[in-house]
């Protein structure tokens, strides 16, 4: 009754195939833009964004690279990790080797480099497949952490190996180290989000996402149709890391500000990003959306019900939130293996009926 | 022999020993990927949720003293007995299969015929929920594992390499142990899957799930079984690795050691397992001491891992591993 | 989308601040890798301003409370627990985590709360005239790793030339922190230093001390965290490296570390910058007021630990600071900043601890504007296995500070010009 799709008519090609075919969607969307540039940005606060906003933000970009790579073109990586350091390592490079560039330019060159990385470690792709390459891929997480930590040129030879974002800024307005306000660094990495997700939806759509799927459904069959694999799954690579490098950068220099590899970009990293996008969905963008939603914001959630409301022990209630998140996800699984965002298709597809499902 | 031989040999020789350590956890994962083609995240935490058991029951611990106070205000803390190891294993393992009841009932068997990606993905919830699980059970402190195993350099092997060569070899007592156990487990394994009913009837699983069922094997005994297996081969190797460095959450990260070794041996192959576990371990000490003090040490997280890539890219299936045939 | 919102309301409701109290966050881990070291300093640190709430009604009649929030030594987490914390009149910082510490230094310089880090986190930060809002004072990594070398000159007759010197440390910032003042003592001295780094968690060590055996070094230092110290220790009685050669760090130096080697930890030494163990006045009023009381924090089963007395020590220093601050703002609800000068004023004498119930605990220190990191002495410790027991062997062995000023200087240098920070206290 409130979600219908009767008495909208399309009359031209463009309009049948719009992201949101829907009118009802289409407002939907376009009223969270709205709130989320227009609204937002006026009532946050520091612990707003720090805590919830721009993490989920930037574990967002990163779910999106790892969906491309993943969900659309069928090649498991657990090398995300070491990705994000590739971005954060080389956004402090630049940042400190050009002090007066915008700040958005060393992100987006960040993501270039890690590009090029990303391509060098999907090579073998094109021999190891499933979960021996998923396998594969710790290789380059754990040399590239390891890369990270030994070599004094990486952190500029500071005598701990921490790297720290020094101020850096874009128009003017610090976007980056103490000062940047919580609006602005909000703003910014929901922008970069926006830009790359918009990037996403219309790159899967179109020939490259179609060659992408060809492969993941089944490699050999899309070969012999003349899809090729090795150009294929290296773009998939590249493009998945230029977003994972993205939100590497994002995550070190607006977010935390000062990193350590092994701490931050660590083995656990590549898991929980492997786990936004199988709980949210395999090749869906609003997967990535929802599952880093869940993971991001399910343990705050918690943490403030179960220590704030409840009074409970910090251990206890860590504990508990651990057991809590794990039976969710296997609750999640049972209910609807193909992740939230399969579930949210469902509730469309009742919300179309009711109240009058017959 | 000159002294970098000699170094090199002792170095080699540890390392096959730590490559068994390794293979005592991979091995876990290979008996459940074999009968239901599940990658199980959760075997790390499974070895340390096994530990944690074992050293609880001996301490006479009250699982779940610290929830407890908290709702109720009351003052639990142990039951002030200590159990000897012997009885405290068996309990443990009691709890084990119950536990892998529990997973084939409450998990597994509603997510029959799923993605393997999706299986895996369940596994990591149980790794969650049992990793909170075991420490609200039996608290997040360092506990000291005491079963009575030999701990330190063994004298005889030093004694007699001394004599040959003129230097003493390093061998730890513990490691010596552990390849005894390991190989017990897998010869017990091997006859058990070769001439039992129940082993036959998982290597039928292993091979066509359908087919073992039209033949009428019970699919949901057999994973129980399995997991109560492997949930047995992580107790061992949560009591050889508990052994060397406390009970604690980090344990759990042994899985980790584990999967390189995994991606050499095949993810089927029980003998892959062993093999693989001794590659991997000689090659990254081996690594380690030649190379290792060129680049600035610490390689060993790596080298496993690069190691096995290098393998795979020549043998895709690992080095055991079924064929894999690919048909449009 | 509902389950946002719900979280959002939820969050909201928790970040109320506690008014009319002293808030001094306790920022704790008792979960994760490290959760073994950190239960007994967050008990310790409850524990002691819950006999100052209870004894005195807190510090100049106003309560302190100590909201805890769980980082897992996870710097995410750490940003978390900050920004849900500081909005709640926070009034000092001490996340025990050199990593969530480099992240918190610029945070609380902009947000105006000072940092306490005893014995870890940002060395140079003892340098007052860069970091304004940091202190770490009583010792910090650079103080141990120089009197970790004194103790050895003074065994050697002050000659340690020709002798080898190995690191064994935990392969993260906070492993790396000594390196430059080992490499610079080395020269000094004249001995060769060996770097043996070991990766998180550092369960596995086989080569690292295979190494060790065959290099046979005459002294090995340690720079370890968690599960890392109880397998080197393990890992040095197994090799039979002799124990009362093998010196860690203060970190490296709690009950956890030696207890699971059993009898082969016996003779292992560690630094320490304060006394252990329950023969001091104060733990008859902590029985009294707290422990039979029912009030201790956690189990109760860490009393007396090293890293219990460390967290209790870290308690009564910010007390002091708290004390101090009230004394020279003429309030006692003071704000973060009146807490920095208090800070920086404090003064903590041998009769001042004595009065608080611990005589001899800690060195007497005076900060100042431009000394942040105290005297920097620290003590040795030696293990009992028999008696399992820690006992003192030395007492404050002060560092060289001839070496460590310049390597001060110049690190904190570097910083303030990647900050533009001018010099403060000319």
């Amino acid at each position: 009754m409130f979600y219908r799709e009767a008495g909208d008519f399309k009359t031209s090609y463009a309009s049948d195939s719009q992201t949101f075919p829907i009118r009802f969607d289409r407002w939907r969307y376009y009223a969270i833009l709205a709130v989320a540039f227009g609204v937002v940005p006026f009532f946050i606060n520091d612990y707003w964004a720090n805590a919830v906003f721009v993490p989920f933000l930037i574990y967002a970009i990163a779910a999106i690279g790892l969906n491309i790579l993943t969900g659309y073109c069928g090649q498991v990586s657990l090398g995300t990790g070491g990705f994000m350091a590739v971005g954060a390592y080389a956004v402090y490079k630049l940042m400190t080797a050009f002090p007066d560039v915008p700040i958005l330019i060393h992100v987006l060159l960040a993501g270039g480099i890690t590009a090029a990385v990303g391509v060098l470690f999907g090579l073998p792709s094109l021999r190891i497949k499933g979960f021996y390459l998923a396998v594969a891929t710790l290789a380059a997480q754990f040399f590239l952490v390891w890369l990270f930590n030994k070599v004094p040129w990486f952190y500029n030879h500071s005598a701990s190996g921490q790297i720290s974002a020094p101020e850096r800024a874009m128009f003017g307005v610090p976007v980056t180290g103490a000062t940047a306000t919580a609006p602005v660094k909000y703003l910014f990495c929901l922008a970069i989000l926006f830009a790359l997700a918009w990037l996403a939806r219309n790159l899967t759509r179109g020939t490259l996402g179609r060659k992408w799927m060809a492969i993941r459904d089944m490699d050999i069959a899309a070969e012999i149709i003349g899809v090729n694999p090795l150009t294929t799954k290296l773009s998939a690579f590249a493009i998945s890391s230029f977003y994972i490098g993205v939100a590497g950068a994002l995550f070190f220099s607006v977010y935390l500000g000062a990193v350590e590899v092994g701490e931050a970009f660590g083995i656990q990293k590549s898991f929980l990003i492997l786990f936004m996008i199988i709980i949210g969905g395999l090749g869906s963008i609003f997967g990535s959306f929802a599952g880093a939603a869940f993971l991001v914001l399910l343990p705050v959630l918690l943490k403030n019900l179960l220590v704030g409301q409840l009074g409970w022990a910090t251990d206890l209630a860590a504990h508990v939130e651990l057991m809590i998140v794990g039976a969710l996800i296997v609750i999640f699984l049972i209910a609807e293996p193909h992740g939230l965002a399969q579930l949210w298709r469902l509730a469309k597809e009742k919300l179309r009926l009711w109240p009058f499902p017959h | 022999m000159s002294d970098q031989l000699l170094y090199a040999m002792e170095a080699g020789l540890n390392g096959l020993m730590a490559g068994v350590m390794y293979s005592l956890v991979a091995l876990g994962f290979v008996l459940i990927f074999k009968a239901s083609g599940i990658f199980n995240y959760a075997q790390g935490v499974l070895a340390l949720f096994a530990a944690l058991t074992l050293v609880g029951f001996q301490q006479g611990q009250i699982p779940f003293a610290h929830l407890l106070n908290t709702i109720f205000g009351t003052d639990l803390d142990s039951f002030g007995w200590t159990l000897p190891a012997a009885v405290a294993i068996l309990l443990t393992a009691a709890v084990m299969v119950l536990l892998a009841i529990l997973i084939e009932k409450l998990v597994l068997q509603h997510l029959v015929n799923q993605a393997p990606i999706i299986l895996f993905m369940a596994t990591i919830g149980m790794a969650y929920f049992l990793e909170g699980l075991g420490d609200i059970m039996w608290g997040a402190d360092i506990k000291t594992l005491d079963v009575g195993l030999p701990q330190g350099i063994n004298e005889t092997v030093e004694s007699v390499t001394d004599r040959l060569f003129g230097y003493g070899f390093f061998i730890d007592n513990l490691d010596i142990v552990a390849t005894v156990v390991a190989a017990l487990l897998v010869v017990s394994l091997t006859l058990f899957s070769q001439y039992s009913k129940q082993g036959r009837a998982l290597r039928a699983v292993a091979d066509d799930h359908q087919a073992a069922l039209s033949v009428g094997i019970s699919l949901r005994f057999i994973w129980v079984l399995v997991w109560s297996i492997a949930g047995f081969v992580a107790l061992v190797a949560g009591i050889m690795w508990g052994a060397k460095s406390g009970v604690q959450f980090s344990l759990s990260l042994i899985a980790l050691k584990a999967l390189p070794v995994l991606m050499l041996g095949g993810f089927t192959s029980i003998p892959g397992a062993i093999v693989g576990g001794l590659i991997i371990g000689m090659g990254e000490k081996l690594f380690e001491f030649y190379v290792g003090p060129l680049i600035g040490g610490a390689t060993e997280n790596w080298f496993a891992y690069v190691l096995a890539l290098l393998f795979l890219v020549f043998r895709p299936q690992g080095l055991f591993g079924e064929r894999i045939i690919e048909r449009v | 989308m509902k389950k946002t919102l719900t979280a959002l309301a939820l969050a909201i409701a928790t970040a109320t601040p506690a008014l009319a109290e002293l808030v001094v966050p306790n920022m704790s881990y008792r979960t994760g890798p490290y959760a073994p070291g950190g239960i007994p300093y967050a008990d310790g640190f409850n524990d002691y301003f819950t006999l100052l709430n209870e004894r005195d009604g807190g510090i100049g009649g106003e309560k302190v409370v100590t909201p805890e929030c769980e980082t897992a030594y996870n710097t995410e987490k750490g940003v978390e627990c900050y920004e849900a914390t500081k909005g709640g009149g926070a009034l000092v910082y001490n996340p025990l985590s050199t990593g969530i510490t480099y992240q918190l230094i610029p945070k609380v310089s902009a947000d105006k709360i000072p940092l306490y880090t005893p014995g870890y986190g940002r060395t140079s930060a003892a340098n007052g005239k860069v970091f304004e809002w940091v202190f770490n004072y009583p010792a910090n990594y650079w103080d141990g790793a120089s009197v970790a070398i004194k103790y050895l000159l003074e065994e050697n007759g002050g000659d340690l030339n020709g002798k080898k010197i190995a690191l064994v440390y935990h392969n993260s910032a906070y492993g790396k922190e000594p390196i430059r003042t080992l490499t610079e003592l080395s020269k000094k001295h004249g001995f060769t230093l060996v770097e043996v780094p070991v990766d998180h968690p550092g369960q596995e060590q086989k080569s690292q001390w295979l190494q060790i055996r065959r290099d046979k070094p005459d002294y090995v230092l340690m720079w370890g965290w968690g599960v890392m110290n109880a397998v080197a220790i393990q890992e040095a009685a197994n090799i039979k490296f002799p124990m009362e050669n093998f010196i860690g760090i203060w970190w490296s130096g709690s009950e956890n570390d030696v207890l699971p080697a059993g009898d082969g930890a016996n003779g292992y030494k560690s630094l320490a910058m304060h006394g252990t163990g329950m023969d001091y006045p104060v733990y008859d009023e902590l029985k009294k007021f707290v422990y039979d009381a029912g009030k201790s924090s956690g189990v109760g089963d860490q009393v007396g630990s090293v890293l219990y007395s460390r967290g209790m020590y870290a308690a009564l220093v910010i007390s002091e600071a708290i004390r101090k601050a009230q004394e020279l703002a003429g309030t006692p609800q003071i704000t973060a900043a009146q807490l920095r000068d208090g800070f920086e004023a404090l003064e903590i004498t041998e009769a001042r601890m004595a009065e608080l119930g611990l005589p001899d605990f800690g060195q007497p220190f005076a900060a100042s504007c431009a000394d942040h990191g105290g005297p920097g002495a620290a003590l040795l410790q030696q293990w009992d296995a028999t008696a399992k027991k820690w006992s003192l062997i030395t007492g404050f062995i002060a560092p060289d500070d001839e070496v460590l000023d310049p390597l001060i200087a110049e690190d904190s240098a570097a910083y303030a010009a990647e900050n533009k920070i001018t010099e403060r206290c000319n």
